[in-house]
């Protein structure tokens, strides 16, 4: 018994330490005081200002342009790599697992070195540059949320859909797709979510005049972060946890 | 199916792999291993050698690896407890580890500063207390501090899936024959977790040996990590070279990591019915 409350208690340290900076920034958010240390009382008023604010709403753009669209052309070039590795014979995919662990395992700072030496010889660091540097370090993700799946996947229904006339694309819609999908969608979740939270590898490769929200952040660092902000970002967190718990209900009635 | 032809399908794959990830390697090393006339030279890689540098690669391992070893003690007894309890709900747990990453990281050091500053959140309360407050922002400590806040994720979620996947009936087993709690944890647990382990360290250990963010935000901009140098060769000196050099050898180190602590070994091992 005591020692149940112990491993509660414990479990419960991990998650104060977790989630307690994350309070702090929503406590902002609601501070009437430019100042980080000092209360002002509560305020929504930053929460009003937030859309005024054309450099926060601009990088907020661009941040959710770069994560959707990089997370969508992730998914698809993953879905189709996972499964060509999936046919392919123990050798070759040791080898495509090896190079698709490269970016996950390199450091962030080398694969944005690497990236800028790369594009600043051929064209203008900007939008495209940082767009084409985030599908790289996602496509990873992808492949390794779908090939789990296509492992566990019966491939005798696709070839008895075949057998009875579907057409190859019609048996991969109806009968491998399906399949797939929660693969592909939790995938296509943690490209955005690595990409929303990328800030050193945008740092070496966006060139001047772009901004995510990351490097604008760390641009603020010196002169102090606006308290519009700490409001964005609240709105931010408080959206994805409403989603992921409606998410995760209907997962557990469809279980049920 | 016809394997030979879906095979095809990566592709393009392949293509990005060449284009994205090999090739821009190959400039990093052109870069290191010449100077900027373009001559040939060892001098970029061999900087490392240097007193400042070699004074920061220590410094970096040596964080890395408290890290690292602050992250297993807390993640190892958290996941036999998440065992213990029967709670096995992967996917609520999975949440809310990544939950918090869509708190921006920037923000989220700088909040951690905010906490641990010497006028900070947490010494306000030690002062009310009547605890007399404590100093460690701007100091190394400070830094394990934000890695292990903000990597403690990647160690926790291998290791508890290492640990989750443990059969009960192995346990079950060892106690019927005998064996103490102690001897549970030594010999049945600990070795069938070794794995989750390692790779919870190379997920750990690369990223606080070459952060320079947290280094910059909590060391107060004086305490230099070997991220931060090459993240001023690039941005301030403007030397090129020696900061490709310098990435060469950081590329070892995550090289050799990876190689102690075999995360893609275990990755491509896990046996793909092929």
């Amino acid at each position: 018994m005591i020692e149940k409350t112990l491993g509660k208690i414990y479990i419960g340290l991990i998650l104060v330490f977790m989630y307690t900076p994350i309070l702090v920034l929503i406590a902002l958010s609601f501070n009437d005081s430019r100042s980080r240390v000092v209360w002002g009382g509560f305020t929504l008023k930053w929460y009003r200002t937030l859309f005024d604010n054309s450099s926060i709403m601009s990088a907020f753009g661009t941040t959710a342009a770069l994560a959707f669209v990089s997370a969508a052309v992730a998914s698809l070039i993953g879905l189709f790599a996972a499964i060509g590795i999936y046919s392919m014979k123990k050798r070759s995919v040791k080898v495509m697992l090896f190079f698709t662990n490269i970016p996950l395992l390199n450091a962030d700072i080398v694969t944005g070195i690497a990236l800028m030496l790369w594009f600043v010889r051929f064209f203008p660091l900007g939008f495209v540059s940082v767009l084409t540097a985030h599908i790289t370090f996602n496509i990873p993700y992808v492949i390794l949320c779908i090939l789990p799946k296509l492992e566990t996947m019966d491939i005798r229904q696709f070839e008895a859909a075949r057998d009875l006339g579907a057409s190859t694309a019609y048996a991969f819609t109806k009968v491998i797709l399906p399949d797939l999908l929660p693969g592909i969608l939790a995938g296509f979740f943690m490209a955005v979510t690595m990409s929303m939270d990328d800030f050193v590898i945008t740092y070496f490769t966006k060139g001047p005049g772009v901004n995510t929200l990351s490097t604008l952040i760390y641009g603020e660092i010196r002169k102090g972060i606006k308290p519009e902000m700490y409001a964005l970002s609240s709105v931010l967190f408080l959206l994805v946890l409403i989603i992921l718990i409606i998410a995760n209900k209907t997962d557990t009635v469809k279980e049920n | 199916m016809n394997r030979k032809r879906t095979r095809f399908l990566s592709t393009p794959y392949i293509l990005w792999i060449v284009g994205f990830t090999v090739i821009p390697l190959l400039f990093v090393f052109a870069k290191a291993f010449t100077d900027q006339s373009g001559t040939f030279t060892f001098g970029n890689v061999t900087a490392i050698f240097d007193s400042v540098h070699r004074k920061a690669l220590l410094l970096s391992v040596e964080l890395a690896f408290i890290s690292s070893l602050i992250c297993i003690l807390i993640s190892y007894p958290a996941a036999l407890i998440i065992k213990a309890s029967g709670v096995s709900n992967k996917k609520t747990i999975m949440f809310i580890m990544i939950l918090p990453m869509w708190m921006n990281f920037i923000l989220r050091i700088l909040a951690i500063q905010m906490l641990i500053s010497s006028n900070g959140i947490i010494n306000h309360f030690l002062t009310v207390l009547g605890i007399s407050p404590m100093s460690i922002i701007n100091t190394p400590v400070a830094i394990v501090i934000g890695m292990v806040y903000d990597y403690l994720p990647y160690m926790l979620l291998p290791v508890l899936n290492c640990v989750l996947a443990i059969p009960e009936d192995i346990i079950e087993a060892s106690k019927d024959l005998g064996a103490n709690r102690f001897h549970v944890l030594t010999k049945i647990l600990l070795p069938l977790s070794l794995s989750g382990i390692g790779s919870g360290i190379t997920m750990v250990f690369v990223p606080s040996m070459t952060e320079f963010v947290i280094a910059n935000i909590l060391g107060g901009g004086k305490i230099q990590l070997l991220g931060n140098i090459i993240e001023q060769e690039f941005s301030v000196s403007m030397n090129w070279n020696l900061g490709s050099g310098l990435s060469v050898t950081l590329m070892i180190f995550v090289l050799l990591t990876t190689v102690i602590f075999g995360r893609t070994t275990s990755e491509s091992d896990r046996g793909f019915v092929i």
